[in-house]
């Protein structure tokens, strides 16, 4: 059957040109609900516009303001929608169907920008590293694009050149954050995954030492990170064929069968299961990657160990918040239709995460590569409360990313402070007795390590309790065990830390603690700060987390 | 021409892609069967909408077709970076970081 003759076949395509432009209607965009994206991107072009027309000397100091400046507008207005309860009455879906302003968006937003404004203070620490021919240097290249050891390094090095382009990078970087968990079609998912993923490429090959390991991170991850997406990519458009559409709403009803206007083609394709089946699984496979879930986890402590250190603690923070809201809102909008067909499978998922993370972890002798299996393992523990399935769930996940995205970031902001000649000293043997020569730092990363274990009075543990309770309300006790258990196993590596560091004697050619700038300590202070606050008074963020706990659709 | 035989084509694409990037060492092939993978998701994107009768799958392989073009920029730069650096562009060679 030819398709011009048939007039099943006959639609749109045709007829749209047809028409007379007259008719075209302008977009409807809400620059306001969006302003805390387009305040970011906004501050990222600027940045490009500094790195093109002020000299090298000023670029420094107007970069850190710009991107802080940005940073705060944006979370200010994020402040402003949620007090205006976007986030709960007039919850609605913007720019023509594209970005959802709701709770959780709202919620996440706020989490990734404050995570981010810490993240910019430990990438413009300059005091860490020994002064070089005079000049004051961060942890990011002298010139990216000059072969490791050889001479353009050298002299790029002697000229005192810096690679202020980081702070454009991670702004844009947020940027597509920010977009990320709030996207309401496929399509605003895809370019919000890839607007955020590739500075984050870039990001990590820039590292000032070690610059072969960094290199190599970022071809590992810049490699899967590129398959993975187009996994991604090809499950989204399996689901456009399954639903003939993109949106979250229309594909949700599609998938429960509560579309009036069913043309024949669509019936035809809505009557092919494998289609929907294959292509959630494949968007789910994505995204699963971008969490650090465990059949796709290869990548994270590579890359978490090879990245410049500030970039790993910005990049276990950020995209975790971010990867979350945006498995959230496609697994409560798009298929909760489907959540019969996607429990069983998540719960492997979380049981393996959760297990495999603990156990690997203890074998670890390095202090970012041990972060990075626990920040597998913690994956494991969220994606029990997102299996939930319950408004609990929603509620819990979204307070235990607040709590635990600035537990990493403080963690990492520690190793970046403890330094020998080669640069950072990351090998677990060369912690030996650094909470006795230097009780502060040791103390600090104590808390933080008890945090990730879950110990009572730390965030860690108001968001392992809400997670755990959620997830067992949910009907999903096995799960509760497994996590129990594999929280047990994790103590045991944490505690083993702090053991070293106080219990053993300090090595006479051990590492020494950089004495930081107001920037990183800054940092830490408010990672210590928010970990005892959310460990010790939970309730008010946990009700927080509670209002903003519905999805618009 | 019935649409579903490039649907098959767009899966057959896509799993060459697939098998490549798993199979190829040398990270250009890699990142040139990843490009393949992406055309794949384009194929079927144009497909599917021409079954619907709608543009968005249309408008999906404008948007896809720039987003690989900027992915080929960041890709290649680090694979260059790589190569300057090591003399290689082996995905074998980058093991400094194993257990």
């Amino acid at each position: 059957m030819s398709a011009v003759a048939d007039p099943v076949t006959v639609h749109s395509l045709w007829t749209m040109a047809a028409e007379s432009p007259d008719k075209f209607k302008a977009p409807d965009i809400e620059y306001g609900q969006l302003a805390p994206t387009l305040i970011v991107i906004g501050a990222a072009i600027v940045g490009v516009l500094i790195e093109a027309l002020l000299p090298r000397k000023a670029r420094y100091g107007a970069q850190l303001f710009t991107s802080v400046l940005g940073i705060a507008a944006a979370f200010a207005a994020v402040i402003g929608l949620a007090v205006g309860d976007y986030g709960t009455s007039k919850a609605r879906i913007a720019a023509e169907g594209a970005i959802a302003v709701d709770g959780p968006a709202l919620f996440l937003q706020g989490t990734i920008l404050l995570v981010s404004l810490v993240a910019v203070f430990t990438f413009a620490e300059r005091r860490l590293d020994p002064v070089a021919h005079g000049n004051r240097v961060d942890s990011f290249a002298a010139q990216a694009a000059a072969v490791p050891g050889g001479d353009a390094e050298k002299e790029a090095t002697k000229a005192g050149f810096t690679t202020t382009e980081v702070f454009p990078l991670l702004l844009f970087a947020v940027g597509g954050m920010l977009v990320f968990p709030a996207a309401n079609d496929l399509l605003t998912l895809f370019i919000a995954l890839e607007v955020f993923s590739l500075p984050l490429y870039v990001l990590c090959a820039l590292a000032r030492r070690q610059r072969l390991v960094s290199q190599e991170a970022a071809v590992k991850y810049f490699l899967l990170g590129a398959f993975s997406s187009a996994f991604l990519l090809f499950g989204i458009a399996l689901l456009y064929g399954y639903a003939g559409s993109v949106t979250y709403g229309r594909i949700a009803d599609v998938v429960d069968g509560e579309v009036a206007d069913i043309t024949p083609a669509l019936a035809q394709t809505m009557g092919n299961d494998a289609l929907l089946l294959i292509g959630g699984a494949m968007v789910l496979m994505g995204l699963l990657f971008k969490i650090g879930a465990v059949p796709f986890h290869m990548w994270t402590p590579d890359v978490y160990q090879g990245a410049p250190t500030p970039v790993t603690g910005f990049m276990a923070a950020a995209t975790k918040v971010a990867a979350f809201g945006a498995l959230l809102r496609l697994l409560y909008v798009v298929l909760p239709g489907l959540r019969w067909d996607w429990r069983p499978v998540m719960w492997g998922v979380a049981i393996v995460t959760m297990l495999a993370g603990a156990i690997v972890a203890v074998t670890q002798t390095d202090v970012k590569r041990l972060l990075a299996y626990s920040s597998i393992a913690h994956a494991g523990f969220i994606l029990a409360g997102v299996i939930a399935t319950n408004e609990e769930g929603v509620s819990s996940v979204l307070f235990y990313l607040g709590a635990y995205s600035f537990v990493t970031l403080g963690a990492f902001a520690v190793v970046t402070l403890v330094r020998d000649a080669g640069g950072e000293a990351t090998h677990l043997s060369k912690w030996a007795g650094l909470g006795r020569r230097s009780p502060l730092v040791g103390a600090v990363f104590a808390v933080f390590l008890l945090a990730f274990a879950g110990i009572p009075l730390t965030s860690g543990f108001a968001g392992k309790f809400a997670v755990f309770k959620a997830a067992a309300e949910g009907g999903a006790g096995a799960l509760v065990v497994v996590g129990v258990v594999s929280s047990a196993i994790a103590a045991f590596f944490y505690i083993r830390v702090i053991v070293l560091m106080f219990f053993s004697e300090p090595r006479a050619d051990g590492p020494t603690v950089a004495v930081p700038s107001v920037l990183t300590s800054s940092a830490i202070a408010i990672g210590v700060a928010v970990t005892l606050v959310l460990g010790i008074a939970p309730q008010y963020f946990l009700e927080l987390a509670g209002d903003a706990g519905v999805f618009v659709r | 021409m019935n649409p579903i035989n490039y649907l098959y084509l767009a899966a057959l694409l896509f799993t060459i892609g697939a098998a490549g990037v798993l199979l190829r060492r040398n990270a250009i092939v890699v990142f040139m069967c990843i490009e393949l993978m992406l055309n794949a998701c384009n194929l079927a994107f144009v497909s599917f909408s021409r079954m619907h009768g709608n543009l968005d799958g249309q408008i999906m392989a404008f948007f896809t077709m720039v987003v690989a073009a900027a992915e080929v920029v960041i890709g290649l730069a680090i694979i260059v970076m790589i190569f300057r650096s090591r003399h290689s562009a082996s995905v074998d060679d980058a093991s400094l970081m194993k257990l």
